[in-house]
């Protein structure tokens, strides 16, 4: 079916949504096949929100075996060999399965388009692609439990030569790298397919600095993305061809160099981390305002620390890899250190855009100001990583596994907030409060006391990726309490799925529950197929703000014309 | 799309920019190899978004006094469902897959990649699905 | 009494902001070098003079990151109380305050070069390579090490049975030649501050100066394969007296052929035989 549109008229007050233009009724098939034909963002977006939420869950399941094995010294719930594939897997599913594609696959496939007043991504057809190919890469790397020789077991990371075919032959390995290149390239179709749609779909009057800063960033990520993806695609087929085809790019025998890979994954890995950040950072960055009533502040402050983050990170790589010994010191140092500074400008701006407001403690504002502390935490202790002489005595040890977990889990909660502030826009109804604020407690709590032992462990020498560890009685009270914070962690992700259940189709949503102040609140919940019946006019980066409160309207960026 | 064309120059000017520094100053050229296509692939849009920015008026999501009105008519054809993403998915899948388990998968592989492909460009012309 | 002269009227601001840099960096420095009673915010110290540098660092990056997160916690905190929801008012639309957001850029720029001005001062010191007669050279394998000794007969051979022990001076600059002959691995000494990687087709060289005698925990750290958990050894500092005695043991002609059978040992466990290629003995860069 074709279904071409238009651009619908202006706003028009008082006027009632059955007032549509020359929007086309979607007459697609229905059921199973309407899934796998659909090229509605929306659908493919909550396609992508389930499938790296069941990711989270298992990656999840995962850590709860991990931290049962450590709670005991000499923990006998799995094997070595076990526990090497669980902490891989779980790394690896968290990152490359979870984390990413929620960051750019989910929310933003459903928001993006919406905030700009687009009727669709640029590509559609190409956004369902990116979506098969995400679920087929989880698959493929999955299917690693199921082979003889068992999943991959080299870290996440996959170090050369550990990870080529003399020290881990079987097939395990196999699909973890080629789980990695489907993900891959559906991640960089993604990233084509969002700067199209953000450079050429945007609504009149909505220029690049009236978009909504979740935009904004998620613009900057896809560039991010196609900045990096490649890296690692090429590194991994480099990978495979070392394996099976007799090369020898990461092995010294044949003349290559494993320190080789590891410039690959990090030039990679860490525009990664800001790919995997930045979105999270957008959400926040959209809730904190509209629940203390108040624009953002530093609006385009904002913008800037987003870009230069991004410009940055692709030169700060080598800060993963300070221990080798064979990598330019001081200047990953300094560029790894000035990244602290957009961040914190960050910071102080969602503090900036509470101040003086009228904050609504709702689940989702609750979840933000969490994502803000835990933040805050990892962001603290990363500034100690970038300085080589700290980093020597810290890398590789449970410091390590504690910085990143205050991040990660971070994301995880802001991933959270998300999903409270954008949950009824996309089903048309709202979640629970109640069990959204305990839920919150749990997570929040739990996160700090998973991973404030970590830092004191790897501060005293317990490096990272032991099944076992030497059984000195504060080490195991430590560990122990680190796994009460992962059992917290877990009972946060259960109140999420009773939340879902309890709250299904109870209380709907209306157009606008949050009094917020981007496009996608203007239109209905859930939008209709081509999300618009009705534009307002866009004379800031809060249109429905305006429209609602004409008498507190946003300060215009570019000429002003109101 | 001037703006738009600036933040990609700019980003690749800076990419360049830390490139030169970092290769002249390290003993290795991974990373500046790396920086230099990361430069590459900034300025190669950017540059082409502003020389077409310069042939063209500003358009309605660039004017900020733009009326919805500005913006109204045919935007594009957007086919509304079609099976071919799928198929192509499929396709890449078991072409993976026969990296793994031996090269007859991609015989499923190889046909439905060319089923999509053939497909999808058919439907491409027709300007939707069926 | 002005003890640094006024900026001239029309001095580049550049040279201004340098001057304020140093003028933050010289408190962490200063906090870096002499290391007085300052908590040890977790971490512990050094029974190497590098190390102990590290440790000071330490000290000094706490201090500042404990201020900036107090306040800034402070701040989420007030305002998370203070600006709770009272009414249906709608508060004063702020968007930007210039001043402030060019201030909190501004300053945290200045932390930022004081914090890299502290840190290449102490990296420096860790890195530095003085000249040495006693030099170790330390070969990781899955999943052991192999320790033996310039010029020496002495040699300590172990993998996961039994863990190896390298002997090494006290109050003595000790040259570390670090290599490995298959996968990635990581030396590690908890009480020294101090890891590097042992990387296949690199020779990493780095001074240990240890400043007690003791016998110390050292561990893999960098997951190296099936049993990284336990590839464990044990570096004994002992007094010069005793190093040259605990040498000499192996030039009796039982521990001469005791270091043969380990260094035989060792050359079966360097089975892949992996050449090196790429020597690395530079300090800071
Ligand atoms: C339920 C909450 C979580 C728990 C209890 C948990 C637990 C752990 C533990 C104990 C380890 C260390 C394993 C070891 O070094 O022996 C680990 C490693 C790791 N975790 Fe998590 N984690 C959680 C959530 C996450 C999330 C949300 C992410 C990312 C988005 C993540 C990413 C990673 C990565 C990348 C590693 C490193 C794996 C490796 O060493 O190769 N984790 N996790
Ligand atoms: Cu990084
Ligand atoms: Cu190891």
């Amino acid at each position: 079916m074709i279904s071409t549109i238009d651009k619908v008229t202006t706003e028009s007050h008082g006027d009632d949504h059955g007032h549509s233009h020359g929007h086309a009724e979607h007459h697609g098939p229905r059921g199973i096949l309407n899934w796998l034909t659909t090229t509605d963002h929306k659908i493919i977006g909550l396609s992508y929100t389930i499938t790296s939420v069941i990711m989270l869950v298992i990656g999840g399941a995962l850590a709860e075996v991990i931290r049962g094995q450590l709670a005991n010294p000499n923990g006998h719930l799995v094997t070595m060999a076990q526990y090497n594939e669980l902490f891989t897997m779980h790394g690896s599913i968290m990152i490359y399965l979870f984390a990413g594609p929620f960051a750019f696959g989910a929310l933003a496939n459903i928001i993006v388009p919406i905030q700009i007043g687009a009727p669709d991504m640029a590509f559609p057809r190409l956004n369902a692609l990116s979506y098969w190919l995400y679920l087929t890469g989880a698959i493929t790397m999955l299917l690693g439990f199921f082979v003889t020789g068992g999943a991959a077991n080299f870290g996440w990371v996959g170090y050369a030569p550990l990870s080529d075919a003399i020290y881990s032959p079987g097939a395990g390995a196999d699909l973890w790298i080629g789980g990695l290149m489907l993900t891959g390239f559906s991640a960089i179709f993604t990233g084509v397919n969002i700067c199209a749609t953000v450079f050429y779909l945007r609504a009149p009057g909505m220029t690049l600095f009236r978009m909504p800063i979740f935009t904004w960033n998620l613009l900057v990520v896809s560039i991010l993305i196609l900045l990096a993806f490649p890296v690692l695609t090429a590194g991994l087929i480099m990978l495979y061809s070392d394996r099976h085809l007799g090369t020898h790019i990461y092995t010294v025998v044949g003349g290559g160099s494993p320190v080789l890979w590891q410039h690959i994954f990090w030039f990679w890995g860490h525009p990664e981390v800001y790919i995997l950040a930045l979105p999270f950072f957008g959400m926040v960055t959209e809730i904190i305002p509209v629940f203390s009533k108040k624009p953002v502040f530093g609006y385009k402050g904002m913008v800037f620390a987003t870009l230069t983050i991004a410009a940055l990170s692709l030169g700060v790589w080598a800060h993963h890899m300070f221990t080798t010994g064979v990598v330019l010191l001081p200047f990953f140092s300094i560029m790894s250190l000035l990244i602290a500074v957009p961040t914190g400008i960050k910071i102080f701006n969602w503090i900036g855009s509470m101040w003086r407001g009228q904050i609504w403690f709702s689940a989702a504002m609750l979840f933000s100001i969490g994502f803000v502390v835990t933040f805050l935490i990892g962001g603290l202790t990363g500034v100690y990583l970038a300085s080589p002489p700290l980093d020597f005595f810290t890398h590789d040890t449970y410091f390590i596994v504690a910085h990143f977990h205050s991040v990660v889990m971070a994301l995880v909660i802001g991933g959270m907030a998300g999903l409270y502030y954008w949950g009824p826009k996309i089903t048309g109804y709202m979640l629970n409060e109640r069990i959204g604020k305990t839920q919150f407690w749990f997570l929040f709590i739990g996160t700090q006391v998973f991973t404030i032992p970590q830092y004191i462990l790897g501060l005293q020498g317990m490096p990272r990726r032991m099944a076992i560890y030497p059984n000195d009685p504060q080490w195991q009270t430590l560990n122990t309490w680190s796994s009460v914070g992962a059992i917290m962690i877990g009972i946060s992700t259960l109140l999420f799925i009773v939340n879902i259940v309890a709250s299904w189709k109870k209380h709907p949503a209306g157009d606008n529950p949050w009094d917020a102040h981007t496009l996608e609140w203007f239109t209905t919940s859930p939008p209709p197929h081509h999300n618009f019946f009705r534009l307002p006019q866009i004379r800031s980066e809060r249109p429905t703000w305006d429209h609602n409160h004409p008498d507190a309207k946003t300060l215009a960026h570019g000429k002003d014309a109101h | 799309m001037r703006v738009e064309a600036k933040i990609l120059i700019a980003l690749g000017l800076f990419f360049g920019l830390m490139c030169a520094v970092y290769w002249t100053w390290s003993l290795e050229n991974a990373g500046g190899v790396m920086m230099f296509f990361g430069m590459g692939l900034c300025l190669l849009p950017g540059s082409y978004y502003y020389w077409w920015s310069r042939r063209m008026g500003p358009r309605a999501e660039d004017d900020p006094n733009a009326t919805q009105e500005a913006g109204a008519g045919y935007i594009d054809a957007f086919p509304g469902s079609s099976i071919f993403p799928f198929t192509l998915g499929m396709g890449a899948f078991f072409i993976v897959l026969a990296l793994v388990f031996g090269s007859w998968m991609l015989v499923p592989g190889l046909g439905l990649v060319i089923w999509a492909a053939l497909g999808g460009i058919a439907e491409g012309r027709r300007g939707g699905s069926r | 009494m002005e003890l640094t002269p006024r900026t001239p009227k029309g001095a580049p601001a550049k040279s201004r902001l340098r001057r304020l840099a140093i003028a933050l960096a010289l408190p962490i420095a200063g906090i870096s070098l002499s290391g007085c009673t300052l908590p040890g915010f977790g971490a512990h110290q050094s029974d190497t003079t590098t190390g102990q540098s590290a440790y000071y660092l330490w000290q000094g990056f706490s201090v500042v990151a404990a201020i900036i997160g107090a306040f800034v916690l402070a701040l989420i905190v007030y305002a998370v109380v203070a600006y709770r929801r009272k009414g249906d008012e709608i508060p004063k639309q702020t968007q930007y305050h210039v001043p402030l957001e060019i201030i909190y850029t501004v300053i945290p720029i200045l932390i930022v070069i004081a914090l890299f001005v502290a840190t290449i001062v102490t990296e420096n010191k860790v890195l530095a390579m003085p000249k040495t007669d006693v030099s170790i050279n330390v070969n990781a394998f899955q999943w052991g090490w192999g320790f033996t000794y310039d010029k020496q007969n002495a040699i300590s051979v172990g993998s996961t049975t039994e863990s190896p022990v390298m002997v090494m001076p006290v109050d003595t600059d000790v040259r570390i030649v670090l290599t490995a002959t298959d996968v990635v691995h990581g030396f590690y000494v908890r009480d020294f501050n101090f890891s590097r990687f042992a990387l296949p087709g690199v020779k990493n060289q780095f001074t240990l100066h240890a400043t007690k005698t003791g016998t110390f925990f050292g561990q893999c750290t960098q997951l190296c394969g099936l049993y990284h958990s336990i590839m464990y050894y044990k570096v004994k500092v002992v007094t010069q007296d005793e190093y040259q005695t605990w040498l000499n043991s192996f030039n009796t002609p039982e521990g001469k052929a005791a270091a043969d059978a380990a260094k035989k040992v060792l050359k079966e466990q360097m089975s892949a035989h992996v050449p090196v290629k790429t020597e690395i003995s530079r300090g800071a860069n």
